[in-house]
């Protein structure tokens, strides 16, 4: 088994999925030369050449808009938003072209497309490179939405997303891109869309939680261990269609339920799966849910401190799993 | 220049072509016509139209091969979609909203065309999104070394849309095989083009992106037909995009929801209207002895029972299935696996 940093094994993915099929080709700006960016992209253009690895002009909807008509001509593109921030003036192409074409068109016509787009803080990015923007499209009918939490997950799922027949979106936490490594089954597999997986078993407060989150639930578990608190970690995986079996067998587990997200709270994911909790294992609980979110501020701040106030982090998460498990 | 055939036959057009052009473009009108009385008598609810538009449609529609080439229409395309094998049936099927509709199963208002068998983009409202769609369409031919183009119409007004733009500059540093296709009927609701650009033509914006603009009489079928068979033998051979603007004129409201009273004078309507595609195409066939009034008669009768049986047919027509509802969001059958391995 290789060890993969979270980024390697994005970058895997891309160039496995684009030998295997030649209809897959990325798209973005500064995917080409460049290699990315962050460098998801390195090394593509020369294995692959600039015809599947194409710079595109800085103009966003033109790349998903561009995406929509070659997928429907049979192609699988891959389209790069460089920063999730930056998704912006794509929307109208996300939600009204690629989210409903196939219902619009009674079946007729789809639109199989991934959308990449590095998200999320703790980079000193500020208020237009830190962004969590997943929710906006959680709310869509259409879309499947993804945001992997490990390397092996990342690379799994980014093939699932490129052979999914829908549009799918696949949000990478880019403070997770080296942060860690961990060893990534040997050859070709995939990680179904759609299903969330129990990352630490444990019978106290269950967290609930997607992306960066889940690494410092994790951390927070294996801290709280030691002071006797035991706790169960499902991570999400995937935002639409969201797993609500697991999340009720979790929610079950332990009794407590604990919803992490770096996101604000209002209106976010955590609301959903609180909501689907209430609608389906009310008496299964023993404490009322618990969200720990981002704030409910435009956007996180340059300034360290400030930064430092809008993340999330294991200890701040374990504060929250500590009053959960003694209520 | 002093060649002794009819203009139609010098831009490459067969007597029976211009016949079948005409006969286009009087199934569309008749069509569009039938869609109005309907909805003022409240059998359905919503008409946006082709008159006055017919010409630039059925110039651009025969300049395409329909059999290889794609189009990404906009609503006022009734003409285009009937020149690319929808019938009156099929649309009268999309105004009522049944089940048989082709375009989306009476799931679209009337004008949202789509087909996929027959190379018709799915299409929404927004306008000016369908403009980056024809251009992916004309990467992938590109990138497959295919002889496809794409076709996209849009309005004078959609010509300010961020797509548009975003496109153009896409297809033109790539030189894909695409036409973007102006259709431009002076107003975009109540706004006149002169409060919606500030160039003279829409065509100008094109030198910007690096390819040729074009102005085009868009009331005359075979000037048009000239015009895009040029854009198209030019993106064939792998020169790339072409922006060509057809000057037209809207001859009704915007849709069966606007009072045009409200912005325009009943004088520049009536102007407009000694100009009108059909009646120009008719005397034109006329001037070159392809049509006389019996054989116009006789082609009128025989569109107007074609139009009566479609309205008829698409009346009774079954609507859509509630069950159908949730049907669509996802493929079913989910991912293609491929059968390898997976893990959880
Ligand atoms: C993005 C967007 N904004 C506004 C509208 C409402 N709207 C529908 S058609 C139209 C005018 C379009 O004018 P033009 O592009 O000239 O096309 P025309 O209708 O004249 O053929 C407007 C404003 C819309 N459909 N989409
Ligand atoms: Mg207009």
């Amino acid at each position: 088994m290789a060890v993969r940093q979270f980024i390697e094994a994005i970058h895997d993915a891309l160039a496995e999925e684009m030998k295997r099929d030649d209809r897959v080709f990325v798209l973005g700006e500064d995917v080409g030369v460049r290699g990315g960016v962050f460098r998801v992209t390195a090394g593509l253009i020369e294995q692959f050449g600039e015809e599947r690895v194409l710079d595109t002009p800085l103009a966003e909807s033109a790349i998903v808009g561009v995406s929509i008509g070659a997928a429907a001509r049979g192609l699988r593109p891959v389209a790069e938003i460089q920063f999730a921030d930056f998704i912006m003036p794509a929307v109208n192409q996300i939600l009204s072209e690629a989210a409903r074409m196939r219902y619009r068109s009674n079946g007729d016509w789809s639109c199989p497309i991934v959308i990449r787009a590095p998200f999320g803080g703790g980079v000193h990015g500020a208020l237009y490179h830190s962004q969590s923007v997943e929710t906006l499209f959680t709310h869509f009918p259409g879309l499947k939405v993804v945001v992997p939490s490990s390397p092996a997950d990342a690379k799994g799922l980014l093939v699932s997303a490129i052979r999914d027949p829908d549009p799918v979106l696949f949000f990478e936490h880019k403070r997770l891109y080296r942060l860690i490594k961990e060893e990534i089954p040997e050859g070709e597999y995939s990680v179904p869309i759609g299903s969330a997986k129990v990352r630490r078993e444990g019978d106290d407060v269950t967290v609930i939680a997607y992306g960066l989150a889940v690494q410092f639930a994790l951390e927070a578990a294996a801290k709280l261990s030691e002071e006797g608190i035991s706790t169960h970690v499902l991570d999400l995986r995937t935002l639409r269609p969201l797993d609500e079996h697991a999340i009720w067998e979790s929610a079950r587990k332990t009794g407590k339920v604990l919803v992490v997200h770096e996101d604000n709270k209002v209106c976010g994911v955590g609301a959903e799966v609180s909501a689907t909790i209430a609608e389906h294992c009310l008496f299964d609980l023993d404490a009322p849910i618990q969200r720990l979110c981002g704030p409910e501020v435009p956007a996180m701040p340059f300034s360290s401190v400030l930064e430092k106030e809008y993340m999330l982090s294991a200890d701040k998460i374990a504060n929250a799993i500590r009053t959960l498990a003694r209520y | 220049m002093s060649s002794e055939l009819p203009r139609h036959r010098e831009v490459g057009l067969t007597d029976e072509d211009v016949l079948a052009m005409y006969e286009k473009m009087l199934l569309a009108r008749t069509v569009d016509e039938r869609m109005w009385v309907l909805n003022r008598a409240g059998k359905i609810p919503f008409v946006i139209s082709c008159q006055g538009q017919e010409a630039a449609q059925a110039g651009a529609g025969f300049a395409l091969d329909p059999a290889m080439d794609l189009i990404a229409p906009y609503y006022r395309d009734l003409c285009l979609v009937l020149i690319y094998g929808h019938s009156a049936r099929d649309e009268l099927l999309s105004a009522f909203a049944k089940a048989e509709d082709p375009n989306s199963g009476g799931r679209q208002m009337p004008g949202h065309f789509g087909d996929r068998q027959r190379n018709i983009l799915t299409g929404s409202s927004p306008v000016g999104t369908q403009i980056p769609h024809a251009v992916g369409m004309a990467l992938a031919s590109k990138m497959r070394g295919e002889k496809s183009v794409s076709l996209v119409s849009f309005g004078e007004g959609t010509s300010n849309q961020g797509d548009f733009h975003e496109a153009a500059n896409f297809a033109g540093i790539h030189k894909l095989p695409v036409i973007f296709f102006c259709e431009n009927n002076q107003y975009a609701i109540s706004i006149p083009v002169k409060k919606q650009i500030a160039c003279e033509n829409v065509a100008d914006r094109a030198a910007s992106y690096g390819f040729p603009g074009v102005v085009v009489d868009g009331m005359d079928a075979v000037e048009v037909y000239a015009v895009v068979k040029a854009a198209v033998e030019r993106a064939r051979r792998g020169e790339g995009p072409t922006l060509v603007e057809a000057k037209t004129y809207r001859l009704v409201p915007h849709s069966s929801d606007d009072d045009d009273r409200s912005y325009r004078s009943r004088e520049e309507v009536a102007e407009a209207r000694r100009g009108e595609p059909i009646e120009r195409m008719r005397s034109y066939l006329t001037s070159v002895g392809l049509m006389d009034e019996t054989k116009d008669a006789e082609l009128r009768a025989k569109i107007l029972a074609q139009v009566n049986e479609a309205t008829e047919y698409a009346d009774k027509a079954a609507p859509p299935d509630v069950s159908t509802l949730m049907k669509h969001v996802f493929a079913e059958g989910g991912t293609e696996t491929n059968g390898r391995s997976t893990i959880h």
